[in-house]
């Protein structure tokens, strides 16, 4: 996946959409999300079948203070989970981003809207931190 | 950014000058964490951590009526605390409710820190200090006192773990071994005169250290210059929940009386002392509506305050704390539920889960050393 083309979220999960028609949907947590979590305790991955409207909570990252969710950016089923991630969790928020996929979701051909493209997500996160 | 009445301690900049995590809590500006939790809990646990507790609230009362004050206020006998000793206790309301807990300090120097002639030291928890002032204030009528609220002309900075001792000891002239646990003495800490006490938050041994508030980044410096780790409040919070310590807000309140808390060591049983919340008291001790109870759980899921306990599936009680414990590896918390329930098999209700839970005698760690 080329993380060039990731689209992210309002809520920090960035979006690879496949070349496949419809597409599957990757999705994964930003490196803006994973340089603020730290002392992950444990990933609640959802199950593969397991169907998700856009906006619904598909995935809990916990960490020791608090339980983050995840949200399904675009409406789908999932094919596939990151279980490798479940062993790694003390490193995980090392990793760069592109390699810290969850899950993926088979859509119905119903794109995600309301995402936004690397600079504009660089730049909303420039001025949150303020 | 802040709000604009958030106040700093003395070493607020330093945190955020070297990572702190910064968030407001209680109203002061405060680290949560520097590097990580986890890190800096173990940091504790096996070495030397470094806390900044400024912002709990510190009061000095002089005055002929100082010990009969504070006697009338606090559920344990302090008129009789003499110089160097400190004791645990509650300051409850007339139902018995907490209001806060606190730490009475006996005939606590030096003038830095305390003010001239305090008879009594009283430290408060950072969110209850406006209660307590108040408190204090509206109970004062026919006592000869005076109140100085010490806060923001001092700091506080707690040094605890197996290797904080002989690290106060080097730079304090052998002050701290000298201090038994719940005694307290005035020192000279490198140059600076404080006030140290060998008390804690943590479960380690350890001390507490209190000066003026311009003697605090010298000290805090140099602590850390000498080795010591600084820990922020998410590791205070796995260290104390490890050692069943209280937290106002979660074990205690004005709707939990102490007995409900597991702290009835913290109330002189009645004799011919009055205080405020004497009677109540008496009659919750007899007959507790609520108890403590700790709970672990397998897993990795955290059941956090506000959890719904279940007793053979049946509602039970509620969580007060809970979080991930470093040191035991699996989740933990301690609850408030109908003592009729403690035997039953116990569940806790996560996000729509019902995750079982076994009891647990407290406290989760007791330190070896």
């Amino acid at each position: 996946m080329n993380p060039d083309t990731f689209r992210f979220t309002e809520t920090h999960e960035w979006v690879h959409l496949s070349d496949d028609t419809p597409p599957v949907a990757t999705v994964g947590l930003s490196a803006f999300a994973l340089e603020a979590l730290t002392d992950l305790v444990h990933l609640e991955l959802p199950e593969i079948g397991q169907t998700f409207d856009a906006g619904e909570n598909a995935c809990e990252v916990e960490s020791v203070k608090a339980v983050s969710e995840v949200y399904a950016p675009v409406a789908g089923e999932v094919t596939e989970v990151n279980d490798a991630l479940l062993d790694q969790l003390e490193t995980m928020t090392d990793l760069p981003q592109e390699d810290v996929w969850l899950f993926r979701l088979q859509t119905d051909g119903e794109g995600p809207s309301g995402l936004m493209d690397g600079a504009a997500y660089k730049k909303r996160c420039a001025d949150e931190a303020h | 950014m802040p709000a604009d009445s958030t106040l700093t301690t003395p070493l607020t900049g330093w945190h955020a000058a070297h990572g702190g995590r910064m968030v407001d809590f209680s109203g002061w500006r405060m680290p949560v964490q520097y590097t990580s939790i986890l890190e800096e809990h173990r940091a504790t646990r096996e070495a030397v951590g470094l806390f900044d507790i400024s912002h709990m609230g510190r009061l000095a009362i002089a005055g002929p009526d100082a010990a009969a004050l504070v006697d009338r206020l606090v559920t344990r006998r302090v008129a009789d605390l003499v110089a160097g000793r400190i004791r645990y206790g509650l300051v409850c309301n007339e139902a018995g409710g907490v209001l806060d807990d606190v730490l009475v300090y006996g005939a606590p120097g030096p003038a830095a820190v305390w003010g001239d002639h305090a008879a009594l030291g009283v430290v408060v928890n950072a969110g209850n200090r406006a209660k307590l002032v108040a408190w204090f204030a509206d109970h004062r009528a026919g006592f000869d006192v005076r109140i100085d609220d010490r806060t923001l002309a001092t700091a506080m900075i707690a040094v605890q773990g197996p290797g904080a001792v002989a690290l106060i000891d080097t730079l304090a002239g052998g002050a701290a071994s000298e201090l038994k646990n719940y005694r307290g003495a005035a020192a000279d800490f490198d140059g600076h005169a404080v006030y140290i006490s060998r008390t804690g938050y943590t479960g380690e041994d350890g001390v507490e250290i209190l000066c003026a508030a311009d003697d605090a980044v010298p000290i805090w410096k140099r602590l850390v210059a000498d080795g010591a780790v600084p820990v922020g409040l998410g590791a205070r919070d796995t260290l104390r929940l490890e050692a069943a310590m209280p937290l106002y807000g979660h074990e205690l309140s004005e709707t939990i009386n102490p007995f409900e808390a597991g702290l009835g060591f913290g109330v002189t049983p009645a004799g011919d002392r009055d205080f405020i919340g004497r009677d109540a008291l008496a009659a919750a001790r007899a007959a507790p509506a609520r108890t403590r109870i700790g709970l672990t759980l397998d897993g990795r899921r955290v059941a956090r305050e506000g959890t719904p306990v279940l007793s053979d599936g049946r509602p039970a009680g509620v969580v007060t704390s809970g979080t991930f414990s470093p040191t035991l590896g699996r989740p933990i918390a301690l609850a408030l539920i109908d003592p009729a329930a403690a035997g039953g098999t116990l569940s806790l209700d996560v996000r729509g889960t019902a995750l079982p839970a076994k009891a647990c005698p407290l406290p989760f760690y007791r330190r070896t050393n």
